[in-house]
């Protein structure tokens, strides 16, 4: 897909991917709830090699001015790679693909969010992607939802990202660094589970119209797996003393 | 019937013919939480108490603030709150007050703190008053910042265990903000511990036991 020959098996004879998984499967998700002090809410995801970091910040006063809106509250994301994420030397300064990607999440979080009582203020999302290992903009989605619910910002749903694709002629879930790059197709789809909606589709590469319902019906497993996740996550940190009260 | 059970943001309550209250919206025919907390089922509405998030001013609701900043009309004060609460000049000054003769600062500067009551939305951001029994600037005391969604769980009783073991004298304001004073700094420390530890636990069954035996520990 992304047009580099690679040296790697993606797919062996016995459907197992280059990184021991089957076809089906996620890399492995941890999620912490509340890991900074200084921000009103926050998140740290693995989600395989991706270790991303999400702090948000608000309601507060909207800086400059002129971005308020008297009717709502409104929500700014910053998604960043550090310099050292990625194996040669990111420029820190933002790239066409992370203005992208903050503009993407940004999208697939306002569905959820409810800043209709907050007018006039700005809700910020800062997303620091501390290592990348394909798959970063679906991490950051999955650790921004979990950080804004920490902070306490209302929302209808959370809101769970996983990427579907293909690679090797196989769709495959949670596409990770080597697929991205030699795989045929990425899929990143972000889903609010309880109401039943998608809030992030993209496509990159080539699929039939029926490897698409497949890749999304695929995705969608993962998300609600993940979601699975981030709410063991926030009932970690909030219920864990307390379930049996 | 009366259910309390645990939820997270997205968390389907009930379903069928309640009128959502707190924090809770209607999708449909599912009532969904919109906050971290507690919901609770009535015979005919859902609620959920959050256990995270910021202070939301509501009207008579008794708070403490750091005044900001002032203009010729209002000081703005800090109330720990997503808008920032505003005292009108007028509220101290009286009817006949004017910006060319009154000083504000003679009264209130930066930095000061004051007991205040909310009395309503401004056109822009809430409505403070200073006028009342016991309202106005506090001049003494520690200032402790807890989450204003632990300010339910510090009962009068808490508070009078604290203040009757440490001999301290504690002003709680509803934003999270709370002004301790005491004669001795052992009594003063003891009681920003409870407090804070108050913070953490925040479980009602059980704390002011856990609090009594934390006050009785040293004495």
């Amino acid at each position: 897909m992304g047009g580099r020959e690679a040296n790697v098996v993606l797919l062996d004879e016995n459907g197992i991917r280059s990184d021991g998984r089957k076809v089906n499967e996620t890399r492995k998700v941890t999620i912490k709830a509340g890991v900074l002090k200084n921000a009103n809410g926050s998140a740290y995801i693995e989600f395989g090699g991706n270790k991303i970091l999400a702090g948000v910040f608000g309601p507060r006063d909207v800086h400059p001015k002129h971005m308020s809106n008297p009717d709502t509250g409104i929500l700014r994301v910053r998604y960043h790679m550090e310099p050292f994420s990625v194996g040669e030397r990111k420029k820190p300064a933002p790239s066409r693909r992370e203005i992208e990607i903050s503009k993407v999440i940004k999208e697939a979080l306002e569905p959820a969010v409810m800043l209709e009582n907050f007018p006039r203020t700005a809700v910020d999302v800062f997303l620091e992607v501390l290592q990348a290992d394909g798959g970063t903009r679906c991490a950051a989605l999955d650790a921004a939802s979990v950080a804004l619910a920490d902070a306490g910002i209302p929302m209808k749903d959370m809101v769970c990202a996983c990427a579907a694709g293909k690679a090797a002629d196989a769709l495959i879930l949670d596409v990770n660094n080597e697929e991205d790059q030699a795989g045929q197709a990425d899929m990143p789809i972000g889903y609010m589970p309880n109401l039943g909606k998608i809030t992030l589709l993209q496509l990159d590469g080539v699929l039939t119209p029926d490897e698409y319902k497949k890749c999304i019906e695929l995705g969608l497993e993962g998300c609600k797996q993940v979601y699975e996740i981030q709410k063991n996550a926030l009932r970690e940190k909030y219920f864990s003393s307390s379930d049996n009260r | 019937m009366n259910q309390k059970q645990s939820v997270i943001p997205g968390d389907i309550i009930a379903t069928g013919d309640y009128r959502p209250e707190q924090n809770v919206v209607l999708v449909g025919d599912k009532l969904i939480s919109t906050a971290i907390g507690f919901s609770e089922t009535s015979d005919d509405s859902v609620s959920v108490i959050p256990i995270t998030g910021f202070y939301t001013p509501n009207a008579d609701d008794l708070i403490i603030g750091k005044v900001i900043s002032h203009n010729a009309l209002s000081w703005e004060v800090d109330i720990n709150s997503y808008y920032p609460g505003i005292l009108l000049a007028s509220d101290i000054f009286g009817k006949d007050y004017s910006p060319s003769r009154d000083d504000l600062s003679l009264k209130l500067t930066i930095g000061d703190i004051v007991l205040a009551r909310v009395t309503g939305m401004g056109s822009r951001d809430p409505l403070i008053t200073i006028a009342g029994e016991n309202l106005g600037r506090l001049d003494s005391g520690e200032l402790v910042k807890i989450s204003s969604t632990t300010i339910p769980y510090l009962t009068d009783s808490i508070i009078q265990t604290i203040e009757s073991s440490t001999n301290a004298s504690i002003t709680v304001g509803k934003n999270g903000l709370i002004v301790l004073k005491c004669d001795n700094s052992t009594g003063l420390t003891k009681a920003i511990k409870s407090i804070k530890m108050i913070d953490m636990i925040r479980d009602s069954d059980s704390m002011e036991e856990k609090i009594k035996n934390f006050l009785d520990e040293d004495n």
